[in-house]
């Protein structure tokens, strides 16, 4: 019984074992990209295609909501190149001294939309629709941390539905995250960008364009505290580019 | 901005005693069920039942997260069931919450409880048999109480754990405040957003709860040792 004890203690260890990072020695040049979730799929291949045309160089992405990235690279996380989905976010970082204000582009255009799960009966056909009894939950990202639901609040407020659909609300980490609660049929409705419901067209089903917001545009920008500025900008770049651009618009985004 | 005030951490901190309670109590009577078979019966596949209950201490809590959206979530094998047939959901609630404690805590009360039910002397069951004691008094009156230290032991761990779930906890219940928002996650949430006042209050808060239960689980255990030595 007593012996029982002492064998638990490394058992506890093991509970929460820290990832290795991949130390890779490397003699390319590794540019670290922060980019906002719901670019997850587009600067795949964005960076893909960059890491083709310059050979030496290895484009690591870090995906999460835009104001997670903001906080990480607050707290000094070595990031090079910042995407985020919203202005707010981006001049927060401009605020806080964090982005080389010279480097900041607008690159892409994106729209809000009200998605169901693609089985789903209920009709929607007006944003006040939301309220029928029949729409249990809806998911929209976090709006303190994630653009997508600070834009769906906006909408939400502007009609005059923000509190009364509270108890209804399911926020998600990420816009990402409410996409896949959609998909997987936990909820009844969902705020997401247009690119993310295309990313999942077989499973959901676009009901509405939310329009009563400010228009969606994403900026990036070189970070101040990086070593590559150079090969930042260069990245940066290759976004703007009429190749990076193709590459965006094939995922749905608009040019700004 | 959520406010930094008093209601930001109390219904955290209730909310993640309630889940943390309720998970323990049901890995409680889980665990000692299970691990009483384990320690005591005879069957094939004893090893591999006891290595499948405690695969929750050694997998990811991503990987659980993902089994239990696989099975209670609304589309799942179970959930689907409970829905249509009950109508519960246990996505995005706290009871879904503290399922994914449960599962992740019952491991500690299991493993400690089978140590303590197999460290019971056999001679002393066999003769509570003899006096003509049946089968459920020998475990009342004997078992249960000679190996209760090592299950408050794994208790108290249990409970512990369960306060500080998160992975598998974020992805079914969500991170939604007042309602399945526990204080992990309400740390998650408050550093995400970049409120570190909130993150230092509620770390701290957190620290304490686990001292306390440390502390009185540590008591508990040398009074209980006491009264035996004394009996």
């Amino acid at each position: 019984m007593k012996r029982a004890i002492p064998c638990l203690i490394p058992l506890l260890f093991i509970l929460h074992f820290p990832c290795s990072f991949a130390g890779v020695a490397c003699a390319e040049q590794e540019l670290i990209v922060s980019a906002a979730a719901s670019l997850t799929n587009a600067f795949t291949e964005v960076a893909q295609k960059f890491e083709a045309v310059n050979s030496k160089m290895k484009i690591t992405l870090n995906f999460a909501a835009s104001g997670a990235l903001l906080q990480q690279i607050d707290k000094g996380a070595p990031v090079d190149v910042f995407a985020s989905a919203d202005q707010k976010t981006m001049d927060q970082a401009g605020e806080k001294n964090l982005i080389l204000p010279e480097t900041r582009r607008d690159f892409v255009k994106n729209e809000l939309v009200c998605i169901v799960p693609a089985g789903s009966k209920l009709r929607i056909e007006d944003i006040k629709d939301l309220t029928a009894a029949d729409v249990g939950k809806i998911a929209l990202g976090n709006p303190e941390t994630v653009p997508g639901g600070r834009y769906a609040r906006e909408v939400l407020t502007n009609e005059g539905l923000w509190e009364q659909l509270q108890p209804k609300y399911i926020m998600g980490e990420s816009v990402r995250q409410a996409l896949d609660y959609v998909v997987r049929g936990e909820v009844d409705a969902g705020f997401v960008f247009a690119t993310d419901a295309t990313v999942a067209k077989d499973r959901v089903k676009v009901v509405l364009e939310a329009r009563k917001h400010k228009p969606i545009t994403y900026p990036i920008a070189v970070v101040r505290s990086t070593k590559n500025r150079d090969l930042g900008q260069r990245f940066i770049d290759f976004v703007m580019s009429a190749e990076g651009q193709k590459i965006l618009s094939g995922f749905g985004f608009k040019t700004p | 901005m959520d406010m930094p005030g008093t209601i930001s951490f109390l219904q955290p901190l209730w909310l993640t005693l309630k889940v943390a309670g309720t998970a323990t109590f049901f890995a409680f009577l889980a665990g000692i069920a299970l691990s009483f078979l384990l320690a005591k019966g005879r069957f094939r596949g004893k090893e591999w039942l006891d290595a499948f209950l405690t695969l929750p201490l050694v997998l990811p809590p991503t990987v659980l997260g993902y089994y239990l959206i696989v099975l209670v979530g609304r589309n799942g094998w179970i959930g689907r069931w409970l829905h249509d047939v009950l109508g519960i959901t246990l996505m995005f609630t706290w009871q879904g919450a503290a399922l994914a404690a449960a599962v992740v805590s019952l491991p500690l009360i299991l493993k400690s409880a089978r140590a303590a039910f197999e460290c019971v002397d056999e001679n002393l069951e066999q003769a509570a048999r003899t006096l003509g004691l049946s089968e459920t008094a020998v475990f009342l009156r004997v078992s249960f109480p000679l190996a209760w230290r090592g299950i408050l032991a794994g208790t108290m761990l249990a409970f512990a754990r369960a306060m500080g779930e998160f992975g598998a906890t974020l992805m079914i219940a969500g991170n939604l405040p007042g309602k399945t928002q526990t204080l992990s996650l309400a740390v998650y949430a408050a550093v995400q957003a970049g409120n570190d006042s909130l993150a230092a209050v509620l770390v701290i808060i957190t620290s304490l709860v686990c001292m306390i239960v440390l502390v009185s689980s540590g008591r508990i255990l040398k009074t209980s040792y006491l009264k035996e030595i004394n009996r």
